[in-house]
């Protein structure tokens, strides 16, 4: 068998059969759980590598499952898109599982096997949803991500469990409006094929019915992502999941609903239809508008760490959705490049935030004094994360918005951009507040114990690595983000729209 | 009016979603909202079985060697109902029976932690 030409179907069966085996090594001893776990992703991670370097060199990769060829087998498309998606959801979940070695002996001791099945269960959901080029299959593997997600959080401390059966509530409610807009689709069409449904839609456009799955599946992923209005389930699902949890579904979970969108949009209905036929872009940049600004003000009231991080979620999801409803092909790219960098950025957060729970036992912010001192390698990439999301060049943060800002500049939208900006000066005064804790306040200590002398007390490698692997990346992809935008988003952007 | 009549599995469809729906945002009874979303999520089951119902259709399936009447003219579209439908939902009840077990499972923690399963109450003791 050929590893290189089965690639595609391999990033998905990796982790689907890791997370039975899992389970079975858990029953022997709960120690090889976590070397089997990072093994599986690891061999997905790089069987999502192999698939970006083909599809760059030889173009889009279509894998019939079980030879049907499309559309009346399921099939497998990956394209520079979705290439890159997967990429960044394997890599990222590669760095949270090994983060999660420690982080999980402390908070979850009886788990073991349990945490590590459920979350290479929920990789390969993402991975799977991402890989697809069938609209039906795409509800199923959206329903094993969500379902294990839900899990995943109920295994957090005591108000883990309310918050994961709100998700489970409104979750549902996405996942179902999702599956009746693709009903839609198939009672006009008879096809659930991706491609097959861009090639016989432009006859249906004018239809009632087509606006109406259109929409549909728009509200089903916005409920998925959190959009604004919709956004009651996140904060507190993300802030009281365990540490380790949290550092997978934050990232992924709404960067991947954000792709599904944009593949909807772009390769089932078509730019043409989306942008030009139906009037919908303006009202969807004004929501985004209001999302950006509604989650930054949020974010501003918080005293918890974790939850004012679940809030900017909610914030950057707006740049998201705006940037791909701006119909400007340079708005789009910034919201395809804004998936990959905010999933980094937000997974470097998280992992601080895990470290310091692990180390503070809390997350309020006053926890956060005085680490400047005591953890100065885990400050500094905190501070690298902290600048991207503020945007500050050369971190990769600032430059998915500065493609969003010319964007809304080229599309005529200046109150995007606006939003944008009081984003960014909102992420400045809450970043740098924390700096200032962390960095100037003496460190009180909530315990009660002697005056304790600084001490260089970093956290265990296994968690610091990860650490510094994102918050390089962050560099890396900054610096590269020009030759990342020309040679991959490129080539998925509809120029012209 | 007619519409009404000849498209009466929408409008079924519709009453079922609205009724769990209700049942999920309006119900006070962790329970009694999982049961709202399972009814919810069997309106779209049976949204999709009708669009594939037919009258007088029968399977898909050519017969060999038994050769009576009805079962060979399956061949022409008009005497069989479209399978695939049904066979989605297949997939669709699974996925609803996998989300029953969780939220049931949640429900169960959450009872065993609060000894309720009133949302106010619940509400009441995590402040």
């Amino acid at each position: 068998m050929n590893f290189v030409e089965q690639s595609p179907a391999l990033l998905v069966i990796i982790p689907l059969l890791t997370a039975f085996l899992v389970n079975i090594v858990g029953l022997i001893n709960h120690r090889y759980c976590l070397p089997v776990a990072i093994l599986g992703i690891l061999g997905s991670f790089t069987a999502s590598v192999i698939t970006l370097i083909r599809v760059m060199q030889n173009g889009v990769i279509s894998y019939r499952l079980g030879g049907w060829p499309p559309p009346f087998g399921i099939e497998y498309v990956v394209d520079h898109l979705n290439g890159l998606v997967l990429v960044t959801v394997s890599f990222v979940s590669l760095l949270a599982v090994i983060f999660s070695k420690e982080s999980i002996k402390q908070e979850l001791p009886e788990k073991i096997s349990q945490f590590y099945t459920l979350f290479v269960l929920l990789v390969t959901g993402l991975l799977g949803m991402t890989v697809t080029g069938d609209a039906f299959n795409l509800y199923v593997l959206l329903e094993i991500s969500a379902l294990t997600g839900y899990a995943l959080i109920a295994m957090g401390d005591n108000k883990a469990l309310v918050a994961s059966f709100n998700y489970v509530i409104l979750g549902t409610i996405g996942a179902s409006f999702y599956l009746l807009g693709v009903g839609h689709l198939y009672i006009m069409t008879g096809s659930l094929n991706m491609a097959n449904l861009l090639t016989i839609l432009p006859d249906l456009y004018s239809l009632n019915a087509i606006f109406i799955a259109l929409l549909l599946i728009l509200i089903g992923t916005w409920i998925k992502m959190a959009f604004f209005p919709m956004h009651g389930w996140l904060p507190n699902a993300y802030t009281y999941a365990p540490s380790a949890a949290g550092c997978l579904v934050a990232p992924l979970v709404t960067k991947v609903s954000v792709y599904i969108m944009i593949r909807i949009m772009l390769s089932v209905f078509s730019p043409l239809y989306v942008y030009s036929i139906i009037n919908l872009s303006e009202t969807i940049v004004w929501m985004a508008v209001i999302a950006i600004i509604s989650g930054s003000i949020l974010a501003l009231a918080q005293n918890d760490f974790k939850k004012m991080l679940t809030y900017l979620i909610v914030a950057e999801v707006g740049y998201m959705v705006g940037g791909a409803w701006l119909a400007s092909s340079i708005g789009l790219t910034g919201a395809i490049l804004h998936i990959v960098n905010d999933a980094l950025m937000t997974l470097c957060l998280f992992l601080f935030a895990g470290i310091v729970i692990y180390k503070r036992g809390g997350q309020h912010l006053q926890d956060l004094a005085g680490l400047y001192k005591k953890m100065p390698v885990t400050m500094a990439a905190f501070t690298v994360g902290a600048l991207s999301m503020i945007g500050v060049p050369p971190t990769a943060g600032f430059f998915s918005k500065w493609y969003l800002i010319l964007g809304a500049i080229d599309g005529g939208r200046y109150h995007f951009m606006a939003a944008l900006l009081i984003s960014s000066l909102v992420n400045a005064i809450l970043f740098f507040r924390i700096i200032e804790i962390a960095y100037f306040e003496p460190k009180v200590d909530h315990h009660g114990g002697e005056a304790e002398k600084v001490i260089i007390e970093e956290a265990p490698l296994s968690m610091l690595i990860p650490l510094i692997i994102v918050a390089l990346s962050l560099i890396v992809i900054g610096l590269y983000s020009g030759e990342i935008v020309t040679n991959i988003i490129g080539h998925s952007v509809p120029t012209g729209i | 009016m007619q519409s009404l009549i000849a498209d009466y599995n929408y409008w079924i469809y519709i009453l079922l979603m609205m009724i769990g729906l209700y049942a999920m945002l309006a119900k006070n009874n962790l329970v009694k909202k999982v049961i709202g979303m399972s009814i919810f999520q069997t309106a779209i089951i049976v949204f999709y079985v009708s669009i594939g119902a037919k009258e007088h259709a029968t399977i898909p399936i050519i017969a060999h060697g038994s050769g009576h009447g009805a079962v060979e003219t399956a061949i022409d579209v008009a005497h069989y109902a479209n399978p695939l439908p049904h066979v989605l939902m297949l997939t669709a009840i699974v996925v609803s029976v996998g989300t029953l077990g969780v939220a049931l499972a949640i429900c169960l923690g959450i009872y065993r932690r609060y000894n309720s399963l009133e949302e106010d109450e619940i509400q009441e003791q995590l402040q």
